[in-house]
């Protein structure tokens, strides 16, 4: 596989896996408002992952379908952040804004990539990504300043994804071999922890303090127990009906 | 049902038109009912611009009242401007 090919099933793995987990808020959100946000937010986030899919699907004659619902679970390459378990809505919310914050730093750089397909859907990502991490930040704000039981939910959140949010960063070979093109997930840190600082200021959120658990992986297959579960609901249906439409 | 107060939402479609009232919903307040309304109305390209507006601040006319405040203006048909000749030059009016 190319470095190309790797980085863009990354980047579309990424927006795959959190698709799906938002997504599973559907009639289960706090507010029926609520549950089209967080499905229109999955929505966009799957558009991204069909487009990146195609393209790393391009290299090799596979589909989107192929990549997405007949891969297994150490040949899924996204952030473990991606797939953890919902949790409560704090904890959703929590990792919209890691995520989201990453994200949109990340195209805003990659709408100058070489890569035309690359900078092509990054840009037209920018846009969307820009309404998560507001989203995000809203109801961090409002959980984080709202009564005693939201503050402690939502410093509860923030601290079961925040060990996770490491793995973001940490650059390797596949973005150093595509100079011009992949973006150095390194250099996006220090506009991701301002701006998160500033979120959780405002919310009178405390940042997690790094305990030094670091959990690592995504990006060479390695996933939390709970990908195995998120897969096995994902793909059953495609798996039991090879080639069913409706 | 939503304990949130409920906000009345008009959406204008594009420049030049006004705002039409195109639903309602649930919000804890402005900020979040305009958010809320982009989600619900507007996920379609819709509009342009959205106004929330609290339902309670809106005083609306009753049933009860519809004869006296209407039904006055049915047989007043002077009020229409039909009784003019529209010259033919005229294309605009």
């Amino acid at each position: 596989m190319t470095a190309l090919q790797s980085y863009t099933l990354r980047l579309g793995d990424d927006c795959l896996i959190l698709s799906h987990r938002l997504a599973e808020w559907t009639t289960r959100a706090p507010e029926l408002e609520e549950d089209v946000a967080l499905a229109n937010i999955a929505l966009d986030l799957l558009g991204q992952a069909r487009m990146l899919l195609s393209y790393a699907g391009s290299f090799d004659g596979r589909s989107e379908d192929d990549l997405a619902y007949l891969r297994d679970e150490r040949e899924f390459v996204n952030c473990q952040l991606a797939e953890l378990e919902n949790g409560d809505f704090a904890h959703t919310i929590a990792r919209l804004l890691c995520f989201s914050t990453y994200q949109l730093a990340l195209y805003r750089r990659l709408t100058d990539s070489a890569d035309a397909t690359l900078a092509a859907v990054a840009a037209k990502g920018v846009k969307e990504v820009a309404y998560h991490r507001d989203h995000a930040e809203h109801w961090t704000r409002r959980l984080g300043d709202g009564t005693a039981e939201s503050h402690r939910r939502m410093q509860a959140g923030l601290a079961a994804v925040w060990p996770y949010t490491h793995e973001l960063f940490i650059p390797d070979d596949v973005e150093q071999r595509l100079p011009g093109i992949a973006v150095d997930p390194g250099s996006l840190r220090p506009e991701w922890e301002s701006f998160i600082d500033g979120v959780l200021t405002g919310a009178t959120l405390e940042r997690p303090a790094d305990d030094g658990w670091r959990p690592r992986g995504g990006r060479h297959g390695v996933h939390t127990e709970a990908m195995g579960f998120l897969l096995a609901e994902f793909q059953y249906l495609h798996r039991a009906h090879p080639g069913a439409r409706w | 049902m939503s304990g949130l107060p409920l906000w009345e939402v008009f959406v204008r479609a594009r420049r030049g038109l006004s705002h039409t009232h195109v639903g309602s919903l649930h919000a804890a307040d402005a900020q979040m009912a305009l958010r809320n309304a982009r989600d619900l109305y507007t996920r379609r390209s819709e509009g342009v611009s959205i106004w929330v507006v609290p339902a309670a601040e809106i005083t609306a006319s009753s049933p009860d009242e519809k004869e006296p405040f209407f039904d006055p203006a049915a047989d007043k048909v002077y009020r229409h401007p039909t009784f003019y000749d529209i010259p033919a030059e005229v294309e605009q009016l």
